[in-house]
């Protein structure tokens, strides 16, 4: 008989999905007949800083891809002050790879209207903003619905549950662009502008959406936060490793038989998600680059399958967790193509305000769309070399390393394909056996 | 709360729905969002010209728009089914068919790739989609059923 590890005697069940599956998730009423809006009653019934403080003790760091530690955030929200107070909600899901933002607002939007509120009564907020990405149709439309069902039912508007505290919402459509997932460029987008970014400091708790201070928290983060008030913050920090706490949801894609969006505690090694629970790869092929947290994360060879998928584990690997959106590739993916195709997303998405992103990105996209056409030339790997060292640090915002990472790590692990497309002018993965 | 702020808040919604009525913004639609929310037109054309999704040319009833995301690469989706309907339609990726029925775009991700290929027509998102499937799809359009 074999011992069960430690690990192995753990069972975890999904917390932040368990709803998405039932006829009619997004309907306040199963929501309610499912525990639904507990934990608000509970919350209401707690001192604002008492939630606060739960918060920074469950060690949920955010969900949107930079992995910031929320309570702490959260106390960065001025307190005993007049002026309102705003939540935002980033829902602006499209990082290449990553599709679990999109169950939740289709699947279970009462279930972060209630993490909303929590987070509202907890900082003081009086407004909240939900910015929803303009090609989910479908989940504009079921908040548009969910909202006004929280209203009906008490749990929005004035004097909510009879506590004293009021919170307004709207939701607001995004219209085709990557960049206003950046918080900043999201609020500019929320004003009726361009969506670019915006310098920080201010950060957007000092001075947000309209100069007022604004808390912006992905959606994902934000659905954590009903189980940490009904459950505790012990229970949350139980789950995870000692850095990365709580349940996440991993968007699985590529070649694996069962691709789709598996809820997982964080610091299961990536082996497990991809053979465990997406099924592996079908018909017996290797994998030969997996991108572990979407598009803007660096890639890891198949050697690196191991790690385990935490902030501070992939960031020792030379990667990040990203948004857990984890993309697998088999060995009939050429990686100069795949990198060229992460570079157009990327050249595409670049909002033109500095230099280095603007152009940058176009040239490379050039170079890699050479190379792959046969008509490489010596010396384009020292200039993508050249373009990665101009353009990381040196941009604006944080899409300048988004746009580099997959550049580097390729270069890095399969650099050999790169100077064969040079070369010989063609692709030395088997054209019978490509993708 | 700044009541004028909060108004410019609701341009992209403004904007869906100005689209609305003839599929694209015309200047005119351009000038009756201005007027309704107080801002300047130069204000709201450079807003709306940052938006994919907003658009100041002619669109055709039907926009289809193929992901050519990795992931959906991946799956065979993207290049062949924008090979399909290029020669289907006969026109190439950013033009709408002569008789104003279709636009064909290529986009980048659709947040749907545990479920690629995907792509979309309109508001509707479809997935797990074949060549097969998107000549049944251009046949429903063409009799009207979609």
């Amino acid at each position: 008989m074999v011992t069960p590890s430690p690990e192995d005697e753990v069972v975890f069940s999904p917390v932040l999905t368990c709803n998405v599956h039932r006829a009619g998730s997004e309907r306040i009423q199963v929501y309610l007949d499912h525990g639904g809006y507990q934990a608000v009653r509970k919350a209401l019934r707690m001192e604002p800083d008492e939630i606060i403080d739960q918060v920074k003790r469950s060690g949920l760091r955010g969900r949107g891809g930079a992995g910031f530690p929320t309570g702490l955030k959260w106390g960065y929200m001025p307190r005993e002050s007049d002026t309102p107070k705003i939540i935002a909600v980033n829902t602006d899901e499209g990082e290449p790879g990553t599709f679990k933002d999109r169950e939740i607002v289709e699947q279970d939007p009462h279930q972060v209207i209630e993490g909303v509120l929590i987070t509202a009564y907890a900082v003081g907020a009086s407004r909240a903003y939900v910015y929803i990405r303009g090609e989910f149709f479908l989940g504009v439309k079921r908040w548009i619905k969910a909202i006004a069902d929280a209203y009906e039912f008490g749990y929005l508007g004035n004097n909510i549950q009879g506590s004293g505290f009021d919170l307004d919402m709207s939701v607001h459509r995004g219209a085709g662009a990557y960049i206003c997932g950046e918080e900043t460029a999201m609020l500019e987008s929320l004003e009726g502008k361009r969506g670019m970014p915006r310098r920080k400091p201010p950060y957007p708790t000092t001075e947000g959406l309209f100069g007022l201070p604004t808390l912006v928290q992905n959606i994902e983060t934000l659905a954590c936060i009903p189980h940490i008030i009904l459950n505790g913050p012990k229970w949350f920090s139980s789950i995870g490793t000692e850095q990365s706490t709580g349940p996440k949801i991993f968007s699985v894609s590529g070649h694996v038989r069962n691709p789709g969006n598996y809820e997982l505690p964080l610091g299961i090694p990536l082996r497990a998600i991809i053979e465990d629970h997406a099924g592996g790869v079908p018909g017996g092929r290797k994998i030969k680059a997996v991108i572990p947290g979407g598009a803007s994360t660096p890639m890891l060879p198949a050697e690196a399958l191991e790690v385990r998928m935490s902030f501070e584990d992939l960031a020792a690997a030379g990667s990040a967790l990203g948004t857990g959106g984890v993309i697998v590739m088999d060995e009939r993916v050429c990686m100069v193509e795949a990198t060229r195709r992460l570079s157009k997303f990327f050249a595409h998405e670049s909002c033109g305000r500095c230099t280095p992103c603007r152009i940058g990105s176009q040239r490379i996209y050039e170079i890699l769309d050479r190379m792959v056409h046969g008509q490489g030339k010596p010396g384009d790997i020292d200039l993508l070399h050249e373009l990665v060292e101009g353009i990381d640090g040196h941009t604006f915002c944080p899409m300048g390393s988004a746009l580099v990472n997959p550049v580097r790590s390729a270069l890095k692990y399969f650099y050999a394909e790169f100077e064969y497309h040079i070369t010989h002018k063609r692709c030395p993965v088997p054209k019978k056996t490509k993708v | 709360m700044n009541p004028n702020l909060e108004r410019q808040s609701q341009l992209l919604s403004a904007l869906y729905i100005a689209q609305e009525e003839h599929g694209w913004l015309k200047p005119e639609a351009i000038q009756r969002v201005s007027d309704s929310l107080g801002m300047s037109p130069g204000k709201v054309l450079s807003s709306a010209s940052f938006y994919s999704m907003m658009k100041l040319q002619p669109c055709g009833t039907y926009l289809i728009q193929v992901c050519e995301g990795l992931s959906c690469y991946l799956l065979g989706g993207a290049d062949s089914l924008v090979d399909f309907l290029c020669r289907e339609l006969d026109i190439k990726p950013g033009e709408t068919t002569p008789d104003g029925m279709f636009t064909l775009e290529v986009v980048q991700c659709l947040a749907a790739c545990g479920s690629a290929p995907a792509l979309r027509v309109n508001d509707q998102l479809y997935e797990n989609i074949t060549p097969e499937d998107v000549d049944q799809l251009i046949t429903r359009m063409r009799s009207g059923e979609l």
